[in-house]
C-alpha cells in the first residue's frame, strides 16, 4: 500500500490548490452538525484527484467549499496562492448532467460562458468543443433531445470552453447506466490528457476512483476526515484486471471496512 | 375499443362530432317537446347570430371586448411579470408584500366594481381596470414562484461562469422560470376573458358581456343571449389554443411534459 502525501513523481510538483484545516459545521434548528473536521489537502498542478467516501460523508461539501460556493466554518483554501472567496470562471463546477441549461441548444450551452469573447473566437471554440466531446450533428439540439451521457459530455464541454485551469466534478456520472459510465470515464481521461486541467472528482465508487485518479483521497464517515491518500501508480490506459490495480482497489475496500465479497 | 390501440384517424373526428350532434338534437327536441316560447332552439340561435352579423354589431362588440382584454391583460403582464420576478429574486421583499398579495388575491375582481366605477367612472377604463386586477395577481404569483423554483444548481452554474446579478437574472433565472410564468400567463388570460364579460354587463354599453345583458333586458331575446354566450366560449377557446402554442417553443418546451 502506498500511502503518501508527497507529490506523485510522474507529474509536475507545483501545488495548485491547498486546503488547510477546513472544518464545516452546519447549524439547523439549533442543532450543530459537524460535516468536515479539519481537512488538509494539497492538489498538484495537472493532477487528477478523486475524493472517495460513503454517501453523505461530506465530500461534496468539501468540493463546494473548494469551489467557493460554501464558506467553511474555519480553515482556508488557496488556489495558486490566492485565497478562494467565491466561484470563479477559472474553475468550473460540473454537476450531474442536470446542470446543462434546458432552454439552450448544445451550441448555446457551450457558448454560455463565452460572452466576453468576439463572435469568431466564440464560434471557433464552440466547434472545437462540440468535436472534442463528440456532439457533432447535435449543435442545434436541445438537452431534452439528448441522452444522459450526451448531456454529461455537453456539461463538460461547456466547462472546458471557458478554458478553466481546474474542473470540479461532483459525482458527474452518478445518474448514468454502468456501460455509459465506463465510456464516460475513458472520455474524461482522454479530455484530461488533451487539456491538462487539474481535476477534483467526487465519487462514492471505489472502482471509478482507482480507474481515474492519480491519487485517491479516502474520506471517513461524518464528520469527514481524510483517512488515507492512495497514490495510483498505474499508467493510463489502466488494465483493470492487473494485479496492481486489484491490490490498490482491495486496499481501499479494506480501508473503508468493506469485505470484498458479495 | 382496446385502450392500447391507437384510435383510428376518422375516430378522432367522428366521436366528438357525434357527441355535438347528439347534444344539438337533444336541445332541439327538448325545446320543441316542451313548447317553450322563450327558450330558443339551435336554429333560432343561428338566426340570431346571422341577425347580429347583418346589423354589424357582432364584429364591433367582439373587437371592443378583445380591446379591453388586450389593454387590461397587457398592463397586468407588463407590471406583473417584473414585479413577480423581483419578489422571487428578493425573498425579503416578498415577505413584506406577500401578506397584501395573498389577501388581495382571493377577492373576486367583481367585488372591485364599485371602487372601479368610483375611480374611473362608467366606461372602458373601469372595465379594463377590473380585467387588470383579475389577471395581475395570478401573473405576479406565477412569476414569483417561477423564480423561487429555479434549481439552485442553475444559479450556481451561472455564477460560476462569472455572471453578475443582472446577467444572472436575464440569462439564467428568467429562462429557467419561463415555463412556469407562461402557465401563469395562460391562466391569467382565461381569467381576463371571464372578467371582461362581467365588467361589460355593468360598466359599459358595448362588447359581448353587454350583448348578453342587453339582449335579455331589451325584449328577452334569449336567442341573442345564447348567441353571445357561444361567441364568448368560442373566442375563449381560441385564445387558449393560441396561447398553448407558446408552450411548444423549443426554449420553453422542456418545462412542459408534453413528450417523454
Amino acid at each position: 500500500m502506498s500511502q503518501t502525501t508527497a507529490p506523485p513523481t510522474a507529474r509536475a510538483v507545483k501545488t495548485k490548490l491547498r486546503a488547510e484545516g477546513i472544518s464545516m459545521i452546519f447549524r439547523r434548528d439549533g442543532k450543530e452538525t459537524s460535516v468536515l473536521d479539519s481537512v488538509d489537502l494539497d492538489v498538484y498542478d495537472g493532477e487528477f484527484i478523486c475524493l472517495l467516501g460513503p454517501s453523505g460523508c461530506g465530500k461534496s461539501t468539501l468540493l463546494n467549499s473548494i469551489a467557493g460556493f460554501l464558506a467553511p466554518t474555519s480553515g482556508k483554501v488557496t488556489i495558486d496562492g490566492e485565497p478562494v472567496t467565491g466561484p470563479d470562471p477559472r474553475r468550473i463546477f460540473v454537476f450531474q448532467e442536470r446542470g446543462v441549461f434546458p432552454w439552450l441548444t448544445v451550441e448555446g450551452n457551450i457558448a454560455f460562458g463565452l460572452f466576453k469573447l468576439p463572435q469568431e473566437e466564440r464560434a471557433r471554440r464552440i466547434a472545437y468543443y462540440v468535436k472534442l466531446v463528440g456532439l457533432q450533428g447535435f449543435e442545434k439540439a436541445y438537452p431534452q433531445e439528448l441522452s444522459g451521457g450526451m448531456k454529461q459530455r455537453l456539461e463538460v464541454a461547456r466547462a472546458l470552453a471557458v478554458n478553466p485551469d481546474m474542473l470540479f466534478l461532483d459525482e458527474p456520472f452518478g445518474a448514468l447506466d454502468s456501460i455509459t459510465r465506463l465510456i464516460m470515464r475513458g472520455e474524461l481521461l482522454r479530455i484530461w490528457e488533451a487539456e491538462k486541467k487539474t481535476i477534483i472528482f467526487v465519487t462514492h465508487d471505489i472502482e471509478e476512483a482507482v480507474q481515474l485518479a492519480d491519487r485517491v483521497v479516502v474520506m471517513s464517515a461524518r464528520p469527514a476526515k481524510i483517512q488515507q491518500i492512495v497514490e495510483i501508480d498505474i499508467p493510463h490506459p489502466r488494465d483493470i484486471s492487473s494485479p496492481r490495480y486489484l491490490e490498490l482497489r482491495d486496499g481501499i475496500f479494506e480501508q473503508i471496512g468493506l469485505a470484498h465479497k458479495v | 375499443m382496446n385502450s392500447l390501440t391507437q384510435p383510428r384517424k376518422w375516430e378522432k373526428f367522428f366521436w366528438p362530432v357525434l357527441a355535438a350532434a347528439v347534444f344539438l338534437a337533444f336541445w332541439h327536441y327538448a325545446v320543441q317537446f316542451s313548447g317553450s316560447k322563450i327558450f330558443p332552439s339551435p336554429a333560432d340561435v343561428l338566426n340570431g347570430i346571422d341577425e347580429l352579423m347583418k346589423k354589424g354589431v357582432l364584429g364591433s362588440y367582439i373587437a371592443d371586448s378583445l380591446h379591453r382584454v388586450a389593454v387590461g391583460y397587457g398592463l397586468a403582464v407588463l407590471l406583473g411579470v417584473p414585479l413577480g420576478l423581483t419578489l422571487g429574486w428578493y425573498p425579503a421583499a416578498a415577505q413584506v408584500v406577500n401578506p397584501v398579495i395573498q389577501m388581495a388575491r382571493p377577492i373576486s375582481p367583481l367585488a372591485w366594481i364599485p371602487l372601479a366605477i368610483l375611480w374611473f367612472g362608467v366606461g372602458d377604463a373601469a372595465a379594463m381596470y377590473l380585467i387588470f386586477l383579475g389577471a395581475f395577481f395570478p401573473i405576479v404569483v406565477a412569476s414569483m414562484n417561477g423564480v423561487r423554483n429555479v434549481p439552485s444548481m442553475f444559479r450556481r452554474a451561472g455564477r460560476n461562469f462569472g455572471l453578475h446579478p443582472a446577467a444572472l437574472l436575464a440569462k439564467v433565472v428568467f429562462p429557467a422560470a419561463l415555463p412556469q410564468i407562461i402557465v401563469g400567463l395562460r391562466i391569467a388570460l382565461g381569467i381576463a376573458w371571464l372578467v371582461v364579460v362581467a365588467a361589460e354587463m355593468i360598466a359599459v354599453d358595448s362588447g359581448l358581456g353587454y350583448l348578453v345583458i342587453d339582449a335579455r333586458n331589451s325584449g328577452k331575446r334569449y336567442d341573442l343571449v345564447i348567441a353571445a354566450m357561444l361567441m364568448i366560449g368560442t373566442i375563449g377557446l381560441a385564445l387558449d389554443l393560441a396561447f398553448r402554442r407558446l408552450e411548444k417553443i423549443k426554449s420553453v418546451r422542456w418545462g412542459f411534459r408534453l413528450e417523454a
